[in-house]
């Protein structure tokens, strides 16, 4: 058994463990809110601009010139997938789960004799992944050191994948991303980008609303404004889905981790005060022996 | 008078969402004053400030560097890249914008695709009425 110095010494350093995980678990709590109204604040845009794509959006779907970012090159050879995740550990099985939804998602596609590229928005996801990819990789963001990640960010990534499909690089485009369902859950998700998978208005009035709409300048052009505009909003909403989910993850990890650590106090009390009254009452058998023997 | 719900969403926030009387909105080909009632529309937005008039006075200046306005006949829905209300435009946020876009002007060449140097002469545009509309807040 071990000595009560050891145990105590033990003691003390799960009970600061605990301390430091008690207070990482605030932190991301704190953060968490923040992450949440943010994502809150961006979706009155979403949606607006999923309404607008839908009345514009079928009515130049049709024709053969309609822009590559709605209608995708025409073929479904290379593959580009986004993945996000967060820039740092400790937050359970957070970053592993997307980690793994994408490695599976390539190994499926290269088993279908596709190729694949892979761009990574989060420090994690891009370590996770290089391991196995590293030749698949073509581009590596990360939003460390920033406080918070605004829509600028997201566009600049937008413009970055734009311009890949201009130059021919892929023919569809996949955002995976720890969807937020709520605080104890996130599941990771493949999201389609390119070609873009329109939301759908509902058919009988899409055909009314559409002939009611005069568009200025023409349909066109509005579209291939708003395009790019939509690819950087579903990336921001990944980007935030994804840090909300992150604290989120984290809070419960740093929990689970607060509760264990109580646990191990509680057990290695217990074997120090066993431990302590052994020492005891071997130290009095000792001495009435002791004064037996005179 | 009669009014109608104007609402003002920038990706980062919903601006503005209340019933006015008129808005005036920076329309790509020109401004636009849109009254309850006015016929669907959907336009683009240049870079410009958006006026909201209430009880006929001009209550609310906002500047946007760009976007997509939806009219209905009770609704208008400006979707906006960035959107400022005017009196908190920093004049020196707008001279660094125009420096910028000036810089990215004098940078196009003969080569440069049609397509992106309208869009960057959009953005120098925009910026440029940025910092006409910092001066005169």
């Amino acid at each position: 058994m071990a000595n009560l110095k050891e145990l105590r010494g033990r003691i003390n350093s799960v009970k600061s463990t605990r301390k430091i995980t008690q207070a990482m678990k605030m932190v991301a709590a704190a953060k968490l809110r923040r992450a949440q109204s943010q994502a809150e604040a961006a979706r009155p845009y979403a949606e607006r601009m999923a309404r607008m794509l839908a009345s514009l959006g079928a009515a130049v779907a049709g024709s053969p010139d309609a822009p590559k970012l709605l209608v995708g090159t025409g073929r479904n050879q290379t593959h580009l997938l986004v993945v996000v995740t967060g820039d740092r550990g400790l937050a359970g099985p957070f970053n592993t789960n997307v980690g793994r939804f994408a490695r599976n998602r390539i190994r499926e596609l290269e088993a279908e004799g596709k190729t694949v590229k892979v761009m990574t928005i989060g420090r994690k996801g891009a370590a996770y992944l290089k391991r196995e990819f590293a030749s698949r990789f073509v581009g590596e963001i990360t939003f460390q050191g920033k406080r918070r990640v605004g829509f600028e960010e997201a566009d600049e990534i937008a413009q970055r994948i734009t311009a890949m499909l201009e130059h021919g690089e892929f023919d569809v485009c996949t955002l995976i991303y720890n969807q937020f369902r709520s605080v104890i859950s996130q599941v990771p998700v493949g999201q389609q980008l390119i070609p873009a998978e329109l939301p759908e208005a509902a058919p009988a009035n899409a055909t009314t609303a559409q002939a009611l709409y005069e568009y200025e300048p023409d349909e066109a052009t509005i579209l291939a404004q708003l395009l790019p505009k939509n690819l950087a909003i579903q990336i921001y909403r990944a980007v935030l889905e994804n840090s909300a989910g992150f604290f989120g993850s984290q809070m419960n990890a740093m929990d689970n981790a607060t509760r264990n650590a109580g646990d191990m106090i509680n057990k290695l009390t217990l074997t120090y005060n066993r431990t302590r009254q052994a020492n005891i009452t071997r130290e009095l058998i000792e001495i009435i022996s002791g004064a037996e023997a005179l | 008078m009669a009014t109608f719900d104007l609402e003002l969403v920038s990706p980062e926030k919903l601006l503005l969402s209340r019933p006015v009387e008129m808005v005036i909105i920076p329309a790509a080909e020109g401004e636009m004053g849109v009254l309850p009632g006015q016929a669907p529309m959907i336009v683009a937005l240049k870079g410009g400030v958006i006026r909201v008039q209430e009880n006929g006075q001009v209550t609310e200046r906002l500047f946007v560097m760009g976007g997509f306005a939806e009219i209905t006949p009770g609704r208008v829905t400006v979707l906006a890249d960035e959107a400022t209300p005017v009196a908190q435009l920093s004049r020196a946020t707008a001279a660094t914008r125009v420096q910028e876009a000036e810089a990215a002007y004098a940078a196009t060449t003969v080569e440069t695709a049609p397509e992106e140097r309208e869009a960057i002469m959009a953005r120098l545009l925009a910026a440029r009425e940025m910092s006409v509309a910092a001066e005169a807040a």
